[in-house]
């Protein structure tokens, strides 16, 4: 479980500043932002584009493009799943209709507890481990149904 | 006793499948044991299948167990695994195993082997005699020599990387750059994390003779952020070769600078596209540039760079320490050196295997693969990504070797080649393209923005059976406009998946009967 800072302006603009001296720094903010709440906070967007002179729809823009950025707060943690082709051909779609329907969620949703956070990631890599998945930032290989239930309910237990 | 020395592989792969936890079973178990013992962290040697892939320093040289379990600990200290003595797991000498002894590891030569944080340990395998020749040769007869290597972009479009240094080179500027791509998103390849992980020190070298050969005193290195390990293994090797002024100001006392900074993506696939790569980096919306210019001529912050993948950039101090000739001695026709092919999904022996260009594919997927890992029958195999050709058995002849594929109609891409048995829905996989392709585009051009998701309710349509012939007819339609009209290679090359599907197994689309 990663836990993160609750949204302050002060603490916004401390990360802001921090991250805002190097060559295009939108990407990097954004990062940092979302490090340290969970998510880039809405309240954010204006300040970074204050910091870098960019127009507000600048940074939504960038925002919104990048599958990484979220605009709300993740569940205490965060199962990726990869769909990409290698992990399908070693029972990966079988195995996320699993997850789904022990988790009752569908990708990028979370719990109804707001334990777990599910989401798709296209390829960790770890293509001769397949299946694989990343849980709060550790990786997985080689999962099955017993082996990813059993980190689901570490997770609900958590 | 002496102290014991173990080697553990701490890649990403391995850790995902147990590593960090077998070397902490090792460590309780030694310590209740009254043993002292180093443990060394390298990366993976690539033979996935035998990882978590412990090895110990034996009078005979190293010996390897794998794969090993944190239940397999005891026993195997009980055995006198330390002294490299029989077990079940023992492999003996690793490079003694077929899988390594049949491969040409020059990228790959020092990865699994060295301690992949240890400056000394890399210059005693080898290590900056590239760039300490880069640096006596000057600019231009680097770039020579790298040309005449006949390397091309290992990043997928094998493009000669001598030619683009020259162009970057010969650009007129005060500031250039070099960029490192290793937001290496294909499936089925992870050539790219292993050096990062396991010998980051070589494409350090690399791009530090990249910045010789240019001009160029600045380097960024764009890692994907589903790497998360690639990341922590480079920023400290950086931060060490800083130290050590291999990086930073006046460099090994050349009087040149060069300096390194690793900028993480955020998740965008199309960001692996050179121009998309160029905007992210600068902190847009990663999307495609139309070219020319030329990111030789104007690239990041329209200075000149050079682009190059991590495996291109990797390759070339062993070129630089061992000559042109050397490495153009290995490979096939117009494709020269080394490949690491990256075997993965549904293989028995799942790994890297560097080699020249030249293997058939039946040689890679059946003799070095070992076939399925399910021991099915295998069907089809996908080469270079998501955005690669799906080969059907009848075309397993074909070389590995850009041309060849390319003739094949698929391409080498990458180097990944995922092996699926005889459950895969082939429409599900067609299908699987263009949705892939929807949810990355950029959006920037028409025919990969739309195209995408009007491929997909395509083939929706052709599985229903909705008048499929004539969809199917459209679907071809579609990809041909796909293909030639899109700005960059994911609407371009998303029709390689999708019509090689269509063409070699058309039953699975039921456009013809399935064989009983």
């Amino acid at each position: 479980m990663t836990e993160f800072e609750e949204w302050s302006v002060a603490r916004g603009a401390a990360i802001i500043a921090d991250a805002a001296k190097q060559d295009g720094a939108c990407i990097p903010i954004l990062h940092a932002l979302q490090r340290g709440f969970g998510y880039v906070p809405q309240e954010a967007v204006p300040m970074v584009a204050e910091a870098l002179n960019l127009t507000r729809a600048e940074v939504h823009g960038v925002v919104t493009f990048y599958h990484d950025f979220r605009r709300e707060p993740p569940g205490r943690h965060v199962v990726k799943l990869c769909r990409a082709e290698a992990c399908q051909s070693m029972g990966g779609v079988a195995l996320h209709k699993h997850a789904q329907e022990k988790l009752r969620v569908g990708w990028g949703e979370t719990t109804t507890d707001g334990r777990v956070t599910l989401e798709p990631v296209y390829c960790l890599g770890l293509c001769a481990c397949a299946p694989s998945a990343m849980v709060d930032g550790k990786v997985y290989g080689g999962l099955d149904e017993a082996k990813l239930g059993k980190l689901i309910d570490q997770m609900r237990a958590a | 006793m002496s102290r014991a020395k173990l080697y553990i592989p701490r890649d990403a792969g391995a850790l995902g499948l147990g590593s960090a936890d077998v070397e902490e079973a090792l460590i309780v178990e030694l310590k209740q044991r009254g043993i002292d013992a180093d443990f060394i962290h390298v990366g993976s040697r690539g033979l996935y299948w035998l990882e978590p892939m412990i090895e110990v320093a034996t009078a005979e040289g190293r010996i390897a167990y794998g794969p090993v379990r944190v239940g397999d600990v005891k026993h195997l200290l009980d055995a006198g695994m330390l002294d490299g003595k029989p077990h079940r797991l023992r492999l003996g000498r690793p490079e003694e195993l077929p899988f390594l002894k049949r491969q040409s590891r020059l990228t790959f030569a020092r990865c699994g082997i060295i301690d992949r944080l240890s400056l000394d340990d890399y210059r005693a395998h080898g290590g900056w005699s590239g760039l300490e020749q880069a640096l006596s040769l000057g600019p231009a007869a680097t770039v020579e020599r790298v040309t005449k290597s006949g390397l091309r972009g290992r990043g997928g479009a094998g493009f000669p990387t001598g030619i683009k240094w020259n162009t970057t080179r010969l650009a007129p500027g005060e500031r250039k750059y070099v960029v490192c791509n290793a937001d290496e998103g294909d499936s089925g390849t992870y050539a790219d994390r292993m050096i990062m992980e396991g010998d980051p020190y070589t494409l350090i070298e690399g791009m530090a003779i990249a910045g010789v050969a240019v001009g160029a005193t600045k380097g960024f290195i764009y890692i994907r952020s589903e790497y998360p390990h690639s990341i922590h293994v480079l920023t400290r090797a950086i931060a060490r070769a800083r130290k050590a002024n291999i990086l930073g100001v006046n460099i090994l006392g050349s009087r040149r600078d060069f300096d390194l900074e690793i900028r993480e993506g955020a998740g965008a696939y199309v960001c692996g596209e050179e121009t998309a790569m160029l905007d992210s980096l600068e902190g847009k919306r990663g999307q495609v540039r139309a070219k020319p210019p030329l990111p030789a001529h104007s690239g990041l912050f329209a200075k000149p760079t050079v682009i190059n993948n991590v495996i291109s950039l990797a390759s070339v101090p062993w070129i630089l320490a061992n000559g042109a000739e050397a490495y153009a001695a290995f490979g096939l026709g117009r494709s020269r050196g080394t490949m690491p092919i990256q075997l993965a999904g549904n293989v028995k022996y799942r790994g890297l295997f560097e080699t020249g260009f030249g293997l058939t594919l039946a040689e890679i997927v059946d003799d070095i693969g070992g076939g399925t890992a399910s021991g099915r029958p295998v069907r089809a195999v996908q080469v270079g990504g998501p955005l690669g050709a799906y080969f059907p058995r009848r075309l397993f002849t074909t070389p590995f070797d850009i041309e060849a594929f390319t003739a094949q109609g698929g391409l080498v891409g990458h180097g990944g080649v995922v092996v699926f048995d005889d459950t895969v829905d082939m429409a599900q996989m067609a299908r699987f393209a263009m949705e892939f392709c929807a949810i990355e585009s950029c959006g920037k051009c028409t025919p990969c923005r739309i195209g995408s998701v009007r491929g997909a309710e395509t083939i929706d349509k052709i599985v229903r059976g909705e008048r499929r012939e004539a969809n199917a007819a459209l679907l071809a339609e579609l990809c041909d406009t796909m293909k030639f009209g899109s700005l960059c290679a994911l609407g371009g090359f998303v029709p390689y998946p999708v019509m090689s599907a269509l063409t070699h197994f058309p039953e699975d689309f039921g456009l013809v009967a399935k064989a009983a």
